[in-house]
């Protein structure tokens, strides 16, 4: 009897949990969407349009298609590098300072070396070398929070500001081309990342996929995966369970600021092929958002990763059309991130059961409430 | 919210007014009346202990009467008057205080802010109010409260004084104890009992809710004794007060257990057979191995508590080594010192002859040493991991639940499996959450993760904190099975019932300090409590 009421019990809550996975992921989305849209009304820029502009120049153009997908391998590559982290409860702020530091080691260095060394073997050097210094500037703050348990919050975002300046000053001094301006030399011809045959997509991009996807295995079936999960729910069990917490804690650090170097080659040697002083694309704060809207799960990060791409690129060519500064894009983004933090308290009170509308306004409510509690 | 706020002034009514009456309570939840037709009173001047078993519906019917829980039926009356209490808040303003049996002041606050915390009128803080209010109150309890202190300082004992004040801060009338001792050293209880007597003569109408037959002799006036949700007998003070507690103590049984004689002797303190069991255990421990050795150990303590200094004692092969003291004076530094969650920064650890002081804790489970800690939720487990792979945190990596450093699920469920069913553990499923079992599952899972895996020396902390029963019962038949396969066994506890029960010596901590070692035996309680005593007196 309590077997089969118990049964009942949870069968609709399983398909309300698909849906409503489904709805956590997308309702965040609409709403962001549909706020944004009126505050471009009240800009005076007709919604429709812009959001026409995005899809078109994301999506539907073959370029811009391209461009999208291209887009998505340093965001999913710096994602995987949060999630790594962040799963551990550590919380790697510093992806910027991380990042331009692999930068301007790949444009500077990369620049100056990759037409002496065979093509596919010299990707490869500048790539691990990209991993092992960003994932070295993350030492610092690893071993402040593994041996003194200073808060990586604060020292992750110091460094990450000391990187930023240091790689700002190699590429106006030592790394700096021969030209005026202050940037790194070029890549030569013929020596950055192949395309895919007939697009625009390099090579790097697959590289992403396959890399976050071996991350994804690591975190979900190695005792690594395991122990990064332990520490991430409970120090203390870490602890306990006689998990080696301070080495865990720099291991964690190190793949995380590695992944996100590898985010800096796959850009330069693919994209750019070379960096301008100052240049700072800003994927650390943009990210942090995007990989809790996957729930720290790397394979569920691999759309919204899409999506950002799709956003961005779009999102470039919407705002210059519709006369908005490029950074108008940010203000969806931030709501999407309001509005996903709403969703999850919501369905969270409602998966426990509990009223979502606070007490004062369900008292305002008339009739059913009201009578009910008369007759109890 | 219609219940009425009116307070009716005691003066204005009888003696024989009972100052809490309920009748019929009734309250179901989904499969389960946990509450059935409950009527019961509590007279000013007078301690009423609610005595039963976890799931007798005790916990329920004082969430009622705190105004936790509505009931589905029946009627409450405070001072002759019938009120609805709609929430925790009526209740306290009727002049109902309730201490709950977990603690729920915040550590990181003083003793001063908590009290403020919620009892404060207006915006601004009136400390020098709240400071002469908590004066009046810690001299009506008898005891001395420091208000600047962080409650987190405190000993268990000295938060729960801090808890009872809270509960008594709105002139309450009524004050009810969930379960006050499950946590307290015997000192502490003592101490609890002078408390209650002095609250009982202001006046004050005391509910005490208990499992342990000999509290609720000893504190009460009158025991109720719920069983399945129903009152199933009541004991009056005539009964209470004639009689050797030996007597009573079978009325009692004979009034919960009735019909059903069996189950009197499942609880522990109704067992006769221990001397004979005692006696055996030291024959079987003369000429044994020793398998741990601890010589002048010192770790620090933390979180405000006691390290320990000057550690120094032998554990034998199957030998139960009971550790006694206060909480807070080193249980939980000796405890990590001995895991390796802490590390000594003086003296040697020896583990089976090899010295295991520079060891991590991984290292020394694996060479055979378990620690049961008394942190269950917190530091045992992680609550949102199936029960199944909790059973297999410590050795996470290790042949055969990781192949190549690849989970093998099959290979943990399979394990989960058999010692789900080995060490009783009622759960769904391997994969429930193991979050969601109850404190007493969660424990045995605990135990068979530990007790698996051929263990040598066993490191216990508090192993029946908290547990109804049955599950102690069943943990420390586990504890003995496990000294009699000649495992090292240390428990660390403040239930001296329980390390009475359990060891072959105990040894009792004070400030950091072994200040003695005591055979059981005969006299070993009482000797204990001198050392206890004696180690107060000498600080």
């Amino acid at each position: 009897m309590s077997e089969a009421a118990g049964r009942t019990a949870v069968n609709p809550r399983r398909a309300d949990g698909l849906i409503g996975r489904i709805g956590l992921a997308l309702g965040p989305i609409l709403l962001a969407f549909l706020t944004t849209a009126v505050l471009l009304a009240i800009l005076g820029r007709d919604p429709v349009a812009f959001y026409r502009d995005i899809l078109l120049a994301g999506v539907l153009r073959p370029s811009g298609l391209q461009d999208s997908i291209t887009r998505m391998a340093p965001v999913l590559l710096v994602g995987a590098g949060l999630i790594v982290s962040f799963r551990a409860s550590l919380w790697n702020l510093g992806a910027d300072g991380q990042y331009l530091l692999a930068v301007a080691f790949v444009a500077g260095v990369g620049s100056r070396v990759i037409g002496d060394l065979p093509p596919v073997l010299g990707w490869v050097v500048l790539a691990v070398a990209a991993m092992l210094i960003a994932g070295a500037w993350t030492f610092v703050p690893a071993l402040l929070k593994a041996r003194y348990g200073l808060n990586e919050i604060v020292t992750t975002l110091m460094m990450s500001f000391i990187g930023i300046a240091i790689a700002n000053v190699l590429i106006k001094g030592p790394l700096k081309g021969d030209e005026m301006v202050p940037q790194t030399f070029v890549y030569p011809e013929g020596t950055m990342l192949w395309d895919l045959p007939g697009t625009t997509i390099h090579v790097g991009v697959v590289a992403a996929l396959v890399v976050v996807v071996l991350v994804h295995l690591v975190l979900t079936r190695t005792s690594l995966g395991t122990r990064l999960d332990v520490l991430g729910a409970n120090p203390r069990a870490a602890v306990h369970m006689g998990i080696d917490v301070p080495r865990l804690i720099v291991v964690a650090f190190f793949l995380s600021g590695a992944l996100i170097g590898l985010a800096a080659a796959s850009d330069i040697m693919g994209i750019f092929g070379y960096v301008r002083a100052d240049w700072d694309p800003g994927y650390g704060l943009k990210v942090v958002p995007l990989v809790f809207l996957a729930g720290l799960n790397v394979i569920a990060f691999i759309p919204i990763a899409a999506f950002f791409g799709v956003l961005s690129i779009g999102g470039d060519y919407a705002t210059r059309k519709a006369d908005l500064p490029s950074d108008f894009i940010l203000v969806f983004i931030g709501l999407l991130f309001l509005f996903m933090i709403v969703t999850q308290y919501v369905s969270a009170r409602r998966a426990r059961g509990e009223p979502v509308l606070p007490a004062w306004f369900r008292r305002t409510l008339p009739a059913r409430d009201a009578t009910e509690g008369d007759g109890g | 919210m219609t219940g009425s706020n009116d307070r009716i002034g005691s003066s204005t009514v009888g003696v024989s007014t009972p100052a809490v009456e309920l009748s019929g309570i009734t309250k179901a939840f989904p499969g389960v009346i946990a509450n059935d037709r409950i009527s019961l009173r509590a007279l000013r001047g007078e301690v009423l202990c609610l005595l039963g078993e976890n799931g007798a519906g005790k916990s329920t019917l004082m969430s009622i009467l705190s105004g936790l829980y509505q009931p589905d039926a029946g009627s409450i009356r405070i001072d002759g008057r019938e009120v609805r209490i709609g929430s925790p808040r009526d209740g306290r303003e009727l002049g109902i205080g309730m201490v709950y049996q977990h603690l729920s002041l915040i550590p990181t606050l003083t003793v001063l802010e908590n009290l403020m915390l919620g009892s404060n009128p207006g915006i601004v803080l009136d400390e020098v109010r709240a400071r002469a209010r908590l004066g009046d109150l810690a001299a009506r309890l008898g005891v001395h409260v420091d208000a600047d202190v962080r409650v987190g300082a405190l000993s268990l004992g000295q938060q729960q004084h801090v808890e009872i004040i809270k509960a008594l801060w709105k002139d309450s009338t009524v004050l009810i104890l969930d379960e006050p001792t499950s946590m307290l050293t015997p000192q502490g209880i003592e101490e609890l009992q002078k408390v209650l007597l002095g609250l009982k003569a202001s006046g004050l109408a005391i509910i005490f809710i208990t499992h342990k037959l000999h509290e609720a002799i000893a504190i009460g006036d009158r025991v109720v004794a719920l069983r399945q949700g129903r009152v199933v007998g009541e004991l009056g003070p005539e009964v209470l007060r004639t009689g050797t507690p030996h007597e009573i103590q079978g009325r009692i049984v004979e009034v919960m257990f009735g019909e059903d004689p069996t189950r009197g002797p499942q609880i522990a303190e109704l067992r006769e057979d221990l001397a004979a069991e005692r006696s055996d255990a030291r024959t079987r421990l003369e000429g044994s191995p020793e398998i741990l050795r601890l010589d002048g150990v010192a770790a620090p303590g933390a979180r405000g508590q006691h390290g320990i200094e000057g550690a120094t004692f032998v554990v034998r092969e199957g030998e139960v080594l009971g550790v006694a003291g206060v909480d807070g004076n080193g249980q939980r530094a000796l405890a990590e010192a001995i895991a390796g969650q802490r590390r000594s920064s003086v003296g040697t650890i020896h583990l089976g002859g090899e010295e295991v002081t520079n060891l991590s804790v991984g290292a020394r489970q694996r060479l055979g040493l378990r620690y049961v800690t008394d942190d269950r939720l917190h530091e045992g487990v992680v609550g949102r991991y199936a029960v199944g792979l909790n059973f297999v945190l410590k050795r996470i990596g290790d042949e055969p639940f990781w192949r190549k450093g690849t989970i093998d699920r099959k290979a943990i469920e399979t394990t989960a499996r058999s010692l789900i069913t080995e060490f009783d553990v009622r759960t769904p499923s391997p994969a429930t959450p193991i979050g969601k079992l109850s404190g007493g599952n969660i424990q045995k899972a605990l135990l068979a993760r530990e007790l698996s895996f051929d263990p040598r020396v066993v490191v216990f902390h508090k192993p029946t904190h908290g547990l109804d029963v049955k599950t102690i019962a069943a943990v420390r038949d586990r504890i003995r099975a496990l000294a009699a396969r000649g495992v090292g066994v240390i428990v660390i506890s403040t239930d001296l019932d329980e390390l009475i029960d359990l060891s072959d010596r105990v040894a009792v901590l004070f400030a950091g300090r072994i200040v003695g070692v005591v055979e059981n035996g005969p006299q070993a309680a009482t000797r204990i409590g001198e050392l206890l005593v004696g180690g107060e007196a000498a600080a």
